[in-house]
């Protein structure tokens, strides 16, 4: 566990290869409790393999990445998703609801996933919160993109976890909405007193945010 | 919402293919349901019917037509036997008992049986009212027959001849009820029992001087297949036994006939030689219950495996579709499952979430063919009045329909268990970046 001052995520020399090549390499930095932090790149910058080495979807190849004081790499299998579980929230760009499930249903599950059990009116808040409180019943496939990302927003927010990565969360929508996407992202997080960070390589979020990372696509050695 | 629920909502969210996954199991479900209820009770059918009963002696023709009319009371006898052989064979001392049966009229269906108290006993029969019959034309009914056709102490009737119902009645010797047997569950249930001497009597007939006394028979021209000739009535041949038949004009006793002897052994000696010594005698034929039975099961026995094997073929489909359909439906599902491993959920309890798809459709598909199975049976049963007497009912549970719906459930775990396996070795990073 961190204590007060300890920072939520910290990265290290970070770097993973793929058939030898490198397709990351992330600068150190560090996101402390509630800070919201904008990491700018590139496509092909390696944002997405960031994201995932943070979240524990992978480990890297050098480098280590602590999560509430915890280097995933090193935890096992089953305990990295446990951090995961309880620690983290992922919104990704293509917003992977669960299509059989309504908005309510799919915010129920990932509470349940996280926490074991379902607080209905913890639910209901966020729902009426991010604006889906007509649409709470509706299936994915029934939502506008707007609608979509807001519930995507809503379910990686409804375990309470101490961060929040969203993964291009603006790239696929225009102006207007990337603007409100990223207005609720930060509200929302800032409501929750979540850390934020979100990896894009839309400069039109980089106004909204007091902190910018720049991850710079990786050098080929010579 | 939790992992099972996640289940039943992917079924309902591709309603129509589980609706067909599960049709198609419940017909094969219901197929198998329909001939465990069939056989099963059909055989306990046969084996209650003929408890106590070693042989049956009887007109020569089919031995197989010998047991189903003298038995279970299905078929039309294969022709009559001198009232001698009773005497006969009881004098036999590897003989038991001998109980005659006359058999040739009916009433609204029912037949009506000559023979001696003892053949009631055999069955277990208990008068749940009045007594057993004493006299000529008094009769004992059976359970099934009073609650079909409404008869009461002291009511009479009129029997027809033959064995269908619609031959002529006899209205100068009309019967009366002075007993009602308490429910069997054997063919005594959907009987008439009266003395040999109601049917002898009704045709014409009178009994022999003291009971057991019997005349000599020589010179009665009985045909080889048991059918005689009808000098007094016109009937149909098949239609019944002819107890009366060309005798009709010999009133006296001196001809007496019976359709047919049930014999039970003293000593198993009895099983070595009697069928032999009664097969040798050119108007008689000795068949064995348990041979004839033995033989017809197994005749019908081509036949359930046959329509077993369908209905297994039929499962084993309905459990490649349900494989199928998970199948593909988890490759559209990829992307969940590693959006559900994002979110924290474990392998484990992924893999239990996809093994328990299969087996609320294998379920849903066993339990409601088990239910089809047994309205298939009931309707039968209602609509085919040979079934209902043949005791066939609905309201039975046989344990093989456990196993069938274990069967059907642990197919449907297996069906589902290759694409659960793919849980196991999913690249979740991988999978979100080719699933989008």
């Amino acid at each position: 566990m961190t204590t007060p001052d300890e920072p939520l995520i910290e990265v290290q020399d970070l770097r993973h290869e793929i058939a030898g090549r490198c397709v990351m390499a992330a600068p150190a930095f560090t996101a402390a409790k509630g800070q919201h932090t904008l990491l700018l790149g590139p496509s092909g910058s390696g944002k997405t393999t960031l994201i995932n080495v943070i979240t524990g979807l992978i480990t890297p190849t050098s480098g280590e990445v602590r999560i509430a004081g915890q280097v995933m790499s090193a935890l096992p299998a089953a305990q990295r998703d446990q951090l995961r579980r309880r620690t983290v929230g992922v919104v990704f760009q293509t917003l992977r609801l669960i299509g059989a499930l309504s908005v309510r249903q799919n915010l129920a599950l990932a509470q349940r996933l996280a926490l074991g059990e379902n607080e209905p009116a913890a639910i209901e808040a966020l729902i009426a919160q991010v604006g889906l409180t007509h649409r709470a019943d509706a299936r994915p496939r029934e939502l506008s993109q707007g609608e979509g990302q807001r519930a995507a927003i809503a379910r990686a927010l409804c375990a309470k976890p101490a961060i929040v990565v969203a993964d291009e969360p603006t790239s696929a929508l225009d102006d207007a909405n990337a603007v409100a996407m990223s207005d609720l992202l930060l509200a929302t997080a800032e409501a929750t007193g979540a850390t934020l960070l979100i990896a894009t390589h839309d400069n039109r979020l980089r106004a909204r945010f007091d902190r910018t990372l720049t991850l710079a696509p990786p050098r080929v050695a010579a | 919402m939790t992992l099972a629920g996640l289940s039943l909502a992917y079924l309902k969210d591709r309603a129509l293919n589980t609706a067909l996954n599960i049709l198609l199991l419940t017909l094969s479900v219901a197929t198998l349901v329909i001939l465990v209820l069939f056989s099963s009770q059909l055989a306990e059918r046969f084996e209650r019917d003929a408890q106590g009963i070693d042989l049956v002696v009887g007109a020569k023709g089919s031995p197989l037509q010998l047991i189903l009319s003298s038995i279970y009371q299905v078929d039309v006898p294969t022709g009559n036997i001198p009232l001698a052989t009773v005497d006969l064979l009881r004098a036999d001392p590897t003989v038991a008992e001998v109980i005659p049966l006359a058999l040739g009229d009916s009433f609204r269906g029912y037949r009506i049986v000559g023979t001696e108290p003892a053949y009631v006993e055999n069955f277990g029969g208990v008068l749940a009212q009045g007594q057993m019959f004493a006299a000529d034309y008094q009769a004992v009914i059976g359970a099934q027959v009073a609650r079909e056709t409404g008869a009461g102490l002291g009511q009479k009737f009129v029997g027809s001849h033959g064995l269908s119902g619609d031959g002529h009645d006899h209205e100068e010797t009309p019967f009366e009820v002075v007993g009602i047997l308490a429910p069997t569950g054997t063919v005594l249930d959907r009987l008439i029992v009266t003395p040999v001497g109601s049917i002898w009597a009704a045709h014409g007939f009178e009994a022999p001087p003291a009971e057991g006394s019997t005349d000599d028979h020589d010179g009665h021209d009985h045909d080889g297949d048991g059918q005689q000739d009808h000098a007094a009535h016109d009937h149909e041949p098949d239609d019944h036994a002819p107890v009366e038949t060309e005798h009709a004009a010999h009133a006296g006793g001196g001809d007496l006939e019976v359709t047919a002897l049930l014999i039970k052994y003293r000593s198993s000696m009895a099983a070595v030689r009697l069928p032999n010594f009664i097969n040798k005698q050119t108007e008689l034929q000795a068949a064995a219950p348990a041979v004839e039975m033995t033989r017809l099961l197994s005749l019908l026995g081509v036949g359930i495996d046959a329509v077993r094997a369908f209905a297994i073929l039929l499962m084993a489909t309905s459990g490649l579709s349900i494989f199928v359909a998970l199948y593909s439906a988890l490759r559209q599902r990829e992307g969940d499952m590693a959006m559900l491993r994002v979110m924290g959920a474990r392998p484990g309890a992924i893999f239990g979430h996809i093994i328990l798809e299969g087996v609320l459709l294998a379920a849903a598909g066993a339990l409601l063919g088990v239910a089809v199975g047994h309205a298939v049976v009931a309707a039968s049963a209602a609509s085919f009045p040979q079934l209902r007497d043949m005791g066939l009912t609905a309201a039975r549970f046989e344990p093989a329909e456990l196993m069938i719906v274990m069967a059907a459930i642990g197919m449907g775990a297996l069906a589902a268990l290759i694409p659960a396996l793919k849980v196991f070795r999913v690249d979740i990073a991988k999978t979100l970046a080719d699933t989008r």
